[in-house]
């Protein structure tokens, strides 16, 4: 009895976490004002209170029933493609020329996911062209 | 015990509705997002309160098959991401 009670106030508390810090990522990813700002916010808060609720999950197996850590699996994954694909979509912004891009590179010309912008003066007129077409449509 | 009970219901309760709430947020963000990157973010975040919101189905209802469902959506919420960004970067998928 005591130990139910003492599960139930676990998942409470471990469901409380994950939907604020859910809220929060989402918050983050609707007020924030520049693209990379926003890529912060979801990825970690929004995996950390996935995490939180997979947790509440767990514990709720463990004190209901047999228990299984199963859960755990789904944890490490998100854990693990969590960077995984914030990068991607940090290549994305960089490559589209959303955001403040990094100086050029002192030695070579390889930068980011293309040349060196101004290296290349090809490659500009192109991503100028695509972005001028994207623009229009 | 029905202390227990009522907190368990309220506790499920407000995280459904926050969660949801999240979810609509991440749509706002995925419908007017100015780039292409905000879009595949909108999603991604999307697919991960989709799995939140299918855990917490799995304690409501006391069902472990739910455990599943959720691993399945994780891995073909990552790989989709990774396909978008791809495409953005490379002008196709598989090469």
């Amino acid at each position: 009895m005591t130990l139910e009670l003492i599960g139930t106030i676990a998942i409470a508390i471990c469901l409380f976490i994950g939907a604020i810090f859910t809220l929060v990522g989402a918050i983050g990813l609707l007020k924030f004002n520049d693209s990379l700002t926003r890529l912060h916010a979801p990825t970690k808060v929004g995996t950390m209170g996935v995490g939180a609720l997979l947790l509440a999950s767990m514990i709720h197996s463990y004190t209901f029933a047999d228990g299984s850590m199963h859960e755990l699996l789904i944890m490490a994954f998100l854990f693990v493609t969590a960077p995984i694909s914030a990068n991607f979509m940090a290549k994305v912004s960089l490559h589209r020329r959303n955001c403040e891009t990094p100086p050029d590179p002192p030695r070579d010309r390889t930068w980011s996911t293309l040349d060196a912008p101004g290296g290349h003066e090809d490659l500009v007129d192109l991503i100028a062209a695509e972005q001028h077409r994207d623009t229009a449509s | 015990m029905t202390f227990a009970t009522d907190l368990m219901n309220i506790a499920l309760v407000i995280a459904f509705v926050v969660v949801a709430l999240s979810q609509i947020m991440s749509m706002v963000r995925l419908v007017i997002g100015p780039n292409t990157g905000d879009r595949i973010l909108a999603l991604d975040t999307m697919v991960v309160n989709a799995i939140g919101l299918i855990v917490l189905l799995g304690i409501a209802q006391g069902s472990r098959i739910y455990f599943e469902v959720s691993l399945i959506i994780a891995m073909l919420g990552f790989v989709s991401t990774v396909a978008y960004a791809r495409f953005v970067l490379r002008g196709d998928i598989i090469e």
